[in-house]
C-alpha cells in the first residue's frame, strides 16, 4: 500500500459529518438573500416615487417635439452670421373660382410653388406644395388680396432636407373678383463660406456675410479667460498646497515630539511674535514709504537692502563650529538676524514699490501690451499685501523657535522637580490664553458683546485643559504635537475638499462680486485642499532610506527636508499639479453657473435665453479647450515623470 | 574611543532590541558586528548615531555623551559619524555629486546650503572623494543610473565627506555579490588603515568578518554573546551566536 492512497473511511466520515453544516448555513443564508432582495425592491421602489421617474413625460408627444428641436440647434452650433434678405415666392389663385375657371400657367423650373386647385371657394382647404427651397429653412404662407396692402397669415411651412414641402392651409373668407396671390416669405442667406460678400448694413456699414457670429467672438473672449482662471486657481492652489502638505504628511509629523512645558511656553511665544511680526513690518513699511519718495534713494535701497540682508544672513547662520557658540555670539547672531529679517522684508517692499512704478510706467508706454505693466503693478501691490501676512508668521516662527531654546536650556539648569513645577502654571496660562484667542474669533463670529463670555470662560476652559494635560504627562514625558497637527491638517483638507467649488463660489462672489476672480479664488481654496491630501500621500510613500543617511550627516530639518525628501517627490507633484490644472480647466467651465466668470456664464445665459445654437458653440469651444489641455497635460507628465 | 555602556532599547511595541548592551572600541579599530538576522545589530548601530533613541545606557564618543546632547550638539556629534547603509540609501533621483555634497550638510550654512550653494571647497572635495573610490566620472549622472556597486561607492564617499572618526556600516555588502562585495570591503579597510578611522560595520559572512575585521562583537536576541578576535570564533562559539541549528557556510 503507497503512502499517498487514501484512507477509505476517514474522508468518508469527514464529508457526511461536514454535509449538514453547510445546509443549515445555506437556509440561513437564502433567508437573507431574500431579505436582501426585498430590502433592494423596496429601496429602488422608494428611489423611483422621490426621484419622480415618469415614462409618461418621456414618450409625450409635445415633450419629444421639444427636445428635438433642441437637438437639432444643438447640433448646428452658431458658428457664421449670414445676413438674409426675404425673398417672396407667390402663386396666383382664384377665391371664387371666375365663371370661366381658372388655369394657372405651369412653373417647373427653379424655386416655385403649387397650389392645388388654383381656384376654389372662400374658405375652402388649399394643397400648397414648395420645391427648390433652401433646406431645412421655414417660413410663413400669406395670402394677398388684389389691392396688396394686406398680407393675411394662412399658415406655415418647414422644408425638408430637399428643401421641399407639402402644407395643408386652410384659405381666409375673402371673396374677390381679381386675382389673389398665395405668397411664401422666406429670409434667404446671402453669400457663402466659399464666395462671402459685402453688403451694406442698415446703418451704413459695409460687412461681410457670412462672417464670424457673434456667438464666437463671445465664446473666444470667454474661453480665454476660463483658461487662465484655471491656470491662476491652480498657480495659487499649488504655492500654498506645497508647504501646508508636509504639515499632512504621517511619515514626517510622527517623530516631531515636544514636552508639555515647551509647548505651553511656544504657545505663549506665538502671538507675541505675531504682533511683533505685524509692528516690524510696519516699521519697514514706513522706513519703505520714505525711501520711495525720492527715486535715487529707492534705487540705492535697492542695491544696498538685498546686500546688507545676505550679508546679515551670513553672518546669523554661519557654517556650524566645532564648539558650541558662546553666549556673547548667540545674542550678535540673534541681532544679525533681527536685521537681516527687517531687511528682507524692508527689500520685498521696495522692490514691489518698484514694480508698481514700472507696471504704472509701462502701462501707458506699452499700449495694447498695457497688461503687462498692469500685471506688475498687481504683483507689487500682492507682494505689500501679503508682506505683513508673512513677517507676522515669521515672527511666530522666531519666537516660537526662541521658547523652544529657553525651555531646552532652562530643563538642563534644574531639576525635574522644578521644572514640573513650573509647567502646571505655565500650562493653564497658555491655556488661558489660546482659549481667550479661540473666544474672541467665536465672539467676533456670534457678535457677543459680553466680555465674560468672550475671554473669560473661553479662557478658564483654556486654563483647566492646559492644567489637565500638564498633570497627565510628566515634564519630561513627550506630546506628540507632530501627530496633532497632522490630524488637524487633515481634518481641514477633507473638510474644504468636501464643499464644491461651485458652492464656494457663492461666498467669494458675495465677498469679490460676479466675475472671473471669484471663480479663481473658489478653484484655488478647493485646489490647496485636494492637492494638499494627494501631495501629502505622497510624501508618505517616499522611502525613508534616503531621509535617514541625510540626518545621519548631521543635516539639519529643513535640510533633510530639501535633500531627501524633496528629490524623491518633485515628479510626483508635478504629475499632480498637471492633472489638478486639468480638473480646474473642466471646473472652471461650469464655475460661470454660480456667478464665477469664464465660458460657464454665457453658457448658462444662452441656455436661459433658448439661444441653444449659441449654448452650441460654447459646448464646443468646452470640449476642444477640455480634450486639448488633457492630451498636453498627459504629453507633459509623460515627459516629467 | 567608543564606550558604550549598559545600552536598552526597547521598541514601543515592546520589543526588546537591545539589553544591557557594553563594549568599548579603541580609536582606529575595525569591529564587526554579526549576528542573525534580527539580533539587533542594526539597531546597535543607529543607536550610536542616534537615528534610534536608546531606551537606557549610555553612549561615549571621544568623551561626549551621545545619548544626553541636544539637537545641536547631536548633529554636530553625528557629522563626526560615517554611515553607509545596506540599500545604499541614496537620493535616486539626485546627482550623484548631490549625494556626495550632502556628506557636507552638517558642516555648510544651513540657510544658504538650502538653495543648493555649496562652497567651492566643498565641491572640490567631493569631487575628490568620488575620484577615491573611482566615479569621478560619474559626477554629474543621475544616481539611479548607476549600478548596485557603483552606489554604494557612492554612499561611502558620502560618509567619506563627512571627514568621520567613525563610520558605521550597516550590512554594507549584503545587496551586493560576492565580487563587489570584496571591493566595497577593501574601500572600508583603506578608510580604516589609511585615514585611522574607526569602523564599525555589521556582516553576515564570517569569511568577511575573517578577512577585515580586527576585533569582533556578536549578538543574539539583543544579547552580547561574544567579543574578541574573528580568529577566535571556533564551532562551539559559532553555534552559540548562531544557534544550534546552524551550519557553517563559505
Amino acid at each position: 500500500m503507497s503512502v499517498e492512497a487514501p484512507d477509505p473511511n476517514a474522508p468518508v466520515a469527514k464529508r457526511a459529518g461536514d454535509a449538514s453544516a453547510p445546509k443549515r448555513r445555506s437556509r440561513r443564508q437564502s433567508i437573507i438573500l431574500g431579505l436582501a432582495i426585498i430590502a433592494g425592491v423596496v429601496t429602488y421602489a422608494y428611489g423611483f416615487q422621490v426621484t419622480k421617474v415618469d415614462l409618461g413625460e418621456i414618450s409625450s408627444e409635445t415633450r419629444r417635439g421639444q427636445l428635438i428641436r433642441v437637438l437639432r440647434d444643438i447640433a448646428r452650433p452658431e458658428l457664421l452670421t449670414y445676413d438674409r434678405i426675404p425673398t417672396n415666392t407667390e402663386f396666383t389663385i382664384y377665391l371664387p373660382c371666375p365663371a370661366d375657371g381658372f388655369e394657372p400657367t405651369p412653373v417647373t423650373e427653379g424655386r416655385r410653388l403649387v397650389v392645388e386647385p388654383a381656384c376654389a371657394d372662400p374658405g375652402d382647404t388649399l394643397l400648397i406644395t414648395g420645391v427648390g427651397f433652401a433646406p431645412n429653412s421655414r417660413g410663413s404662407i400669406n395670402q394677398v388680396p388684389p389691392s396688396g396692402d394686406l398680407e393675411l397669415k394662412i399658415g406655415e411651412f418647414f422644408a425638408d432636407v430637399d428643401g421641399n414641402f407639402e402644407v395643408v392651409v386652410d384659405s381666409r373668407e375673402r371673396a374677390e373678383a381679381e386675382a389673389q396671390t398665395i405668397r411664401v416669405v422666406t429670409n434667404e442667406r446671402i453669400g457663402s463660406i466659399f464666395s462671402p460678400v459685402e453688403v451694406e448694413s442698415s446703418s451704413g456699414e459695409m460687412r461681410t456675410s457670412p462672417r464670424i457670429s457673434r456667438a464666437v467672438q463671445d465664446t473666444w473672449d470667454k474661453i480665454i479667460e476660463t483658461v487662465f482662471l484655471a491656470l491662476l486657481a491652480t498657480t495659487l492652489g499649488t504655492a500654498l498646497a506645497v508647504p501646508l502638505s508636509f504639515l499632512a504628511a504621517r511619515n514626517l509629523m510622527r517623530d516631531i515630539t515636544t514636552t508639555v512645558t515647551k509647548l505651553s511656553l511656544q504657545l505663549l511665544a506665538i502671538p507675541l511674535g505675531v504682533v511683533v511680526g505685524v509692528l516690524l513690518s510696519r516699521t519697514a513699511q514706513q522706513l519703505a514709504d520714505q525711501l520711495t519718495n525720492n527715486k535715487i534713494l529707492l534705487v540705492l535701497g535697492l542695491i544696498l537692502v538685498p546686500a546688507i540682508a545676505l550679508a546679515a544672513i551670513r553672518y546669523a547662520f554661519p557654517p556650524v563650529d566645532d564648539e558650541p557658540p558662546t553666549p556673547v555670539e548667540r545674542g550678535q547672531r540673534g541681532a544679525m538676524a533681527l536685521v537681516a529679517a527687517v531687511a528682507g522684508i524692508l527689500g520685498i517692499l521696495l522692490v514691489s514699490e518698484l514694480l508698481i512704478q514700472v507696471g504704472g510706467w509701462l502701462d501707458d508706454a506699452l499700449g495694447s501690451f498695457g497688461f503687462l505693466g498692469g500685471f506688475l503693478e498687481k504683483s507689487g501691490e500682492i507682494a505689500t499685501a501679503i508682506t505683513t501676512m508673512l513677517s507676522a508668521l515669521l515672527g511666530a516662527a522666531v519666537f516660537a523657535t526662541l521658547a523652544g531654546r529657553l525651555s531646552t536650556f532652562v530643563r538642563s539648569r534644574v531639576s525635574d522637580t522644578t521644572m514640573q513645577a513650573a509647567t502646571y502654571p505655565l500650562a493653564a496660562l497658555a491655556g488661558a490664553v489660546l482659549g481667550a484667542i479661540l473666544g474672541a474669533g467665536i465672539g467676533w463670529l456670534y457678535r457677543v458683546t459680553d466680555p465674560m463670555a468672550i475671554y473669560g470662560w473661553p479662557a478658564v476652559a483654556g486654563a483647566v485643559i492646559g492644567l489637565f494635560l500638564a498633570l497627565r504627562n510628566r515634564s519630561r514625558s513627550s506630546v506628540q504635537i507632530g501627530l496633532v497637527t497632522y490630524y488637524l491638517a487633515r481634518t481641514i483638507f477633507n473638510t474644504l475638499r468636501s464643499i464644491e467649488p461651485l458652492v464656494m463660489v457663492i461666498v467669494f462672489v458675495v465677498w469679490v462680486g460676479i466675475g472671473p476672480f471669484a471663480g479663481a479664488l473658489a478653484l484655488a481654496i478647493h485646489t490647496v485642499a485636494a492637492l494638499a491630501k494627494l501631495y501629502s500621500e505622497q510624501v508618505e510613500s517616499i522611502s525613508e532610506g534616503p531621509i535617514e543617511a541625510v540626518k545621519a550627516t548631521g543635516a539639519t530639518r529643513l535640510q533633510t527636508v530639501v535633500y531627501a525628501v524633496a528629490p524623491q517627490i518633485v515628479p510626483p507633484y508635478i504629475a499632480f499639479t498637471l492633472y489638478r490644472w486639468d480638473i480646474n480647466v473642466r471646473m472652471s467651465t461650469i464655475i460661470g453657473f454660480a456667478g464665477g466668470g469664464g465660458i460657464g456664464f454665457v453658457l448658462q445665459q444662452n441656455i436661459r435665453l433658448l439661444e441653444y445654437s449659441a449654448a452650441s458653440v460654447n459646448m464646443l469651444a468646452i470640449a476642444i479647450v477640455v480634450a486639448s489641455m488633457d492630451y498636453l497635460s498627459s504629453r507633459i507628465r509623460e515627459r516629467v515623470v | 574611543m567608543l564606550k558604550v555602556e549598559h545600552l536598552t532599547k526597547v521598541y514601543s511595541n515592546g520589543t526588546v532590541a537591545l539589553e544591557d548592551v557594553s563594549f568599548e572600541v579603541p580609536d582606529g579599530q575595525f569591529l564587526a558586528v554579526i549576528g542573525l538576522s534580527g539580533s539587533g545589530k542594526s539597531t546597535l548601530l543607529r543607536c550610536v548615531n542616534r537615528l534610534i533613541e536608546p531606551t537606557e545606557g549610555r553612549i561615549l564618543w571621544d568623551g561626549v555623551d551621545v545619548t544626553t546632547a541636544g539637537p545641536d550638539e547631536l548633529r554636530r556629534i553625528r557629522r563626526n559619524i560615517g554611515m553607509v547603509f545596506q540599500h545604499f540609501n541614496l537620493v535616486e533621483r539626485s546627482k550623484v555629486i548631490t549625494n556626495v555634497l550632502a556628506g557636507s550638510l552638517g558642516y555648510v550654512n544651513p540657510v544658504l546650503s538650502v538653495v543648493n550653494r555649496f562652497p567651492q571647497q566643498y565641491r572640490d572635495q567631493a569631487i575628490a572623494q568620488l575620484n577615491r573610490v573611482g566615479l569621478a566620472d560619474k559626477a554629474y549622472v543621475r544616481a539611479d543610473n548607476l549600478s548596485g556597486g557603483q552606489q554604494q561607492r557612492v554612499g561611502v564617499a558620502r560618509a567619506m565627506m563627512q571627514e568621520p572618526g567613525m563610520l558605521l556600516a550597516d550590512e554594507p555588502v549584503a545587496s551586493l555579490d560576492p565580487v563587489l562585495a570584496h571591493s566595497i570591503m577593501q574601500y572600508l579597510e583603506k578608510i580604516n588603515k589609511e585615514d585611522g578611522v574607526m569602523v564599525l560595520c555589521s556582516l553576515h559572512f564570517l569569511d568577511l568578518v575573517h578577512r577585515y575585521a580586527d576585533r569582533a562583537i556578536a549578538l543574539n536576541d539583543g544579547k552580547l554573546v561574544f567579543e574578541g578576535p574573528p580568529a577566535s570564533i571556533d564551532d562551539a562559539k559559532f553555534k552559540e551566536i548562531y544557534g544550534k541549528e546552524a551550519e557553517r557556510v563559505g
